[in-house]
């Protein structure tokens, strides 16, 4: 009896046993919540993943598919392929990021680096803030009214790629921003106080730290400008053959190829290479996305 | 230097600032508090001099050393150049994307203005859409609500999941399997927006009809849940796709965020007791707030200038029927409308009409913008 009433007593005082009721209660249904959502998220990618391989793959396993382009190939008849497509969003993507990344880490590293606090950076900020906020069919707008209503262009991938330009810039710039306001300043000042000057602590100490965000968000970038298809459809149109030249008519790519085919009777061979155009842009998609991953882990080495 | 006898011991006299400093001024805010403004200006240029200055006087005066060589200490000579050139080139970026947004604009605004001015309906209250003839005719109600409408459903589905699941990259599982399903997630952004439309309409739509079915049947006298479409390319359906589209946007931002909660935070809350829960609420949501708050704010901004997938998605209603607030009813969204018309342009006026259009949507977005950043800023521990 009397040591019952000390344990209690204990109990009262420093209680270590695990939590009880209400707490324990609401910790529960938080990893219930949290693994749920977790499983939630997964769904949506393996289902469409599913749906396009399920229905792409007799497609691209086809060896023509990749040496092939449509010339000549109606949606009612078999074969041919989507060489066309590839060269045109590759071509297209490629001039896209070799203007966009550039432009949009030196703008990221003047605004945390050079310009932190300060009001230039503000200006440039809230201008980031507007582009990012520019729909893909209204900067195609812009460059369709600028390039081909006034000065009197044609279609061409190069005006595509100049409103995917406008569409990637701000993801690039926003997540080098952001990842660059995480390198800790003690990196900074530890550099400053070996004599290293300004720009050799931006390339060597505070690029590397970064990397893996940054090459993050250009990977997130470019997927999001290699799948657009708004820009593509005003700006260059849809061709079945293949065109290399990015400044002169139109170009296929995979999205407009989808879009050209996917009001197609589901029995029309046409609309099986619309799924084939799916897995294939995909797959690329993908590819880049293993890369940036692989290079995003070189850099994490480095860091320790 | 001083803090020390001559034997090496402390000198406690000396260190009584450092040790009578209560605890509370290590609470977190310092850490937060030291700015790269302050390191910017101690550019190691000036730092320099006084090292040299220390070794001279101990040099001995016949000794040949002349002045800022510094003896045994030996200063690398640093160059200006790369510095300038690369200060040169981020202003220069910097300069070049403020105007060619500042171009943008004004050129959008200049293209819609001449439209706007010989609207003939109201611009903001009306849902006529005539822009074909002689006479224009347009307003932007119906395109407001279905944009609105689709986005912020969108965002109520996605963002506690994104939450979640950035939880559950940190906080609950084990290293080794967190970075794979973090990967896996941000798959999901890499999957192109036709794709998500293609596979909406087709796959999705199908799979979701015997629900809203039977949600128009069972609430139906809520006007949100009211009877809508008999196809499937419902706003429902729309909404939902575009919940999965910018998940793994808030997801991945979400985590960042959270991943840089400081660990002694965590700590000192696991050495109180705290359940994981509490941690995540006390430690985890404080920090981390103003960024899942952006990161919602940056994924409802691509919900709402999403077109294609919407585009496919939504079944467009028959021009003059009526005006049906429901989820379960079509519509067309600012982009979806200008993409469907994307072969209209020939004409100034009918461009410009589709260009007012879109800047609406345009200050839609940058509100929404800037409503987040004012909470980031002013809610927010970190930044």
């Amino acid at each position: 009896m009397s040591t019952a009433t000390e344990a209690t007593e204990h109990v009262g005082k420093f209680d270590l046993s695990k939590p009880k009721g209400a707490r324990a209660a609401k910790n529960t249904a938080t990893t219930v919540f949290v693994y749920a959502c977790g499983l939630l998220a997964l769904i949506p990618l393996v289902w469409i993943l599913f749906a396009v391989i399920s229905q792409g793959l007799p497609v691209i396993l086809n060896a023509n598919w990749w040496i092939d382009d449509l010339t000549g190939i109606t949606f009612r008849r078999a074969g041919g392929g989507a060489l066309h497509a590839i060269i045109g969003t590759l071509e297209i993507g490629l001039i896209c990021a070799v203007i966009a990344v550039p432009l949009g880490i030196l703008g990221a590293i003047f605004l945390i680096e050079y310009a932190r606090g300060t009001r230039w950076a503000r200006v440039v900020s809230f201008m980031v803030d507007i582009l990012s906020g520019v729909p893909s069919i209204v900067a195609a707008l812009f460059v369709f009214a600028l390039f081909i209503t006034i000065l009197g262009q044609g279609r061409s991938g190069f005006a595509a790629a100049v409103a995917l330009v406008l569409l990637m810039l701000p993801v690039v710039l926003r997540s080098t921003e952001e990842m660059l306001k995480l390198v800790p300043d003690s990196l900074r000042e530890a550099s400053y106080a070996l004599g290293v000057p300004k720009w050799k602590t931006i390339l060597n100490i505070v690029i590397p730290t970064a990397f893996s965000g940054i090459a993050t968000g250009i990977v997130l970038g470019l997927a999001r400008v290699m799948g657009e298809t708004a820009p593509l459809l005003i700006l260059v149109g849809y061709a079945q053959g293949t065109n290399t030249n990015p400044n002169s008519s139109v170009m296929g790519t995979l999205p407009t190829m989808i879009n050209d085919g996917r009001t197609q009777a589901e029995s029309m061979p046409g609309y099986a290479r619309v799924w084939g155009a799916a897995l294939t842009l995909i797959i690329l998609v993908m590819g880049l996305n293993l890369l940036a991953r692989a290079l995003a882990n070189v850099g994490k080495v480095k860091n320790k | 230097m001083s803090n020390t006898d001559d034997f090496g011991k402390p000198l406690k006299s000396t260190s009584t600032d450092d040790l009578g400093r209560p605890l509370d001024d290590h609470a977190p805010a310092d850490a937060s508090v030291s700015p790269v403004a302050v390191a910017g200006e101690h550019h190691p240029s000036h730092a320099a001099p006084p090292v040299p200055k220390v070794a001279a006087r101990e040099a001995r005066p016949d000794s040949p050393a002349t002045e800022g060589d510094g003896g045994r200490v030996r200063l690398a000579k640093v160059g200006k150049a790369g510095d300038k050139v690369f200060l040169g080139l981020s202003v220069t970026s910097a300069v070049l994307i403020v105007a060619v947004v500042a171009f943008v604009g004004l050129f959008l605004l200049s293209m819609a203005l001449p439209s706007l001015m010989a609207n003939q309906a109201n611009f903001l209250t009306s849902r006529e859409w005539n822009v074909g003839g002689e006479q224009l005719a347009f307003g932007i109600a119906g395109l407001l609500w279905t944009t609105v409408l689709t986005s912020v459903v969108a965002m109520m589905i996605a963002v506690p999941i994104a939450v979640g699941c950035a939880l559950l990259i940190t906080m609950f599982l084990p290293k080794r399997v967190a970075s794979p399903f973090g990967f896996v997630v941000e798959l999901l952004a890499a999957v192109p927006s036709i794709i998500f439309g293609l596979w909406g309409i087709k796959v999705l739509a199908p799979f979701l009809n015997p629900m809203t079915l039977w949600l128009q049947n069972t609430f139906g006298w809520f006007p949100l849940l009211g009877k809508g479409l008999s196809s499937t390319g419902t706003a429902f359906v729309a909404s939902v796709v575009l919940a999965i589209m910018i998940l793994p946007i808030v997801t991945s931002m979400s985590r960042d965020v959270f991943a840089q909660t400081p660990r002694d935070h965590i700590e000192a809350a696991l050495a109180l007791g705290a359940t994981k829960w509490e941690v995540i609420k006390t430690a985890v949501f404080p920090y981390g707030r103003s960024g899942v708050i952006s990161a919602s704010m940056l994924g409802l901004g691509r919900a709402l200038g999403e077109t294609v997938a919407v585009m496919i998605i939504l079944a467009q209603e028959a021009p003059g029927s009526p005006f049906n607030p429901s989820l379960f009813a079509g519509g067309e969204t600012f982009a979806s409308k200008i993409a469907n018309n994307a072969a209209e342009f020939d004409t100034p006026s009918k461009t410009g009409a589709y260009i007012a259009a879109g800047l609406v949507l345009f200050i839609v977005t940058f509100a929404v913008n800037a409503m987040a950043r004012i909470i980031a800023d002013r809610g927010g521990v970190k930044s």
